[in-house]
């Protein structure tokens, strides 16, 4: 079921907005409120908006689902594996070996409150992406499947 | 007479609840130990600004990862079981 043209132009123009508003809080999880899961949910609140603008038979052929569950796995393999690195580098698992390395996002932080510095926080901005990527891919892809059938049992 | 039992339970457990939340204090914690730490050396250790973030992927990292398997879980789940409704076409979808 194809919603009007207005609907789709408004998904339209504000797809854009959103993803790049997701993953504006997934990048700045070290800094502001916000971080991977919660820049993940915007992220996929995008695509639940295209495939109500659109019908589940178009969004298909734009959206693999395929696709978007390697980008759930792979997220979850990347937060474990940077998790890993740290017990190959001889320290515990969960290690903060890129904090304050100066190599990346490995500037230090002065005590008490300052502006900021998005090159900070060590595995932390590594570990936001990672599960942002995840809850992107997971949610989208419960949104696809829970709507599927919403073409089908609309009687025209 | 099961209405008027279901009200008495709503009530004693009410009054139960509140007893308790009258003798809370917010604000104020006993132990402040753990606090002190995280705001006092987190910025140092994890060389981030934000404390809460801080926490939730350094400090109780396993807690994080339990939760994304959580979540990867439900998403498996969901997929398994909305897979058998749509059989029929299920090779375009893919």
């Amino acid at each position: 079921m194809r919603m009007s043209k207005i609907v789709r132009f408004g998904a339209d123009v504000l797809f854009g907005a959103i993803v790049i508003f997701g993953l504006y809080v997934i990048m700045h999880g070290h800094l502001t409120p916000g971080g991977g899961f919660q820049g993940g949910a915007v992220v996929a609140t995008g695509a639940a908006l295209v495939i109500v603008a659109y019908s589940y038979e178009e969004v298909i052929g734009m959206i693999k689902k395929t696709i978007l569950m390697a980008q759930e796995s792979a997220g979850l393999v990347m937060f474990a594996g940077v998790a890993l690195i740290a017990i190959g580098l001889g320290t515990t698992f969960f290690f903060n070996f890129l904090a304050n390395s100066g190599s990346l996002f490995g500037m230090t932080v002065p005590f008490g409150p300052n502006p900021g510095e998005l090159n900070t926080g060590g595995v932390l901005p590594l570990m936001n992406i990672a599960v942002g990527i995840e809850v992107w891919g997971g949610l989208a892809i419960v949104i696809l499947y829970m709507l599927s059938g919403i073409g089908k049992t609309k009687e025209a | 007479m099961r209405k008027e039992l279901s009200i008495l339970i709503i009530i004693i457990f009410g009054l139960f609840m509140g007893l308790i939340a009258l003798d809370l204090t917010f604000g104020e914690p006993d132990n402040t130990a753990m606090d002190d730490y995280f705001i006092m050396n987190g910025q140092e250790q994890a060389a981030t600004n934000n404390i809460v973030t801080t926490i939730v992927f350094d400090y109780r990292g396993f807690d994080t990862l339990g939760e994304s398997t959580v979540l990867f879980t439900a998403v498996v789940g969901v997929a398994l079981m909305y897979r058998k409704m749509v059989r029929g076409d299920a090779d375009e979808n893919e």
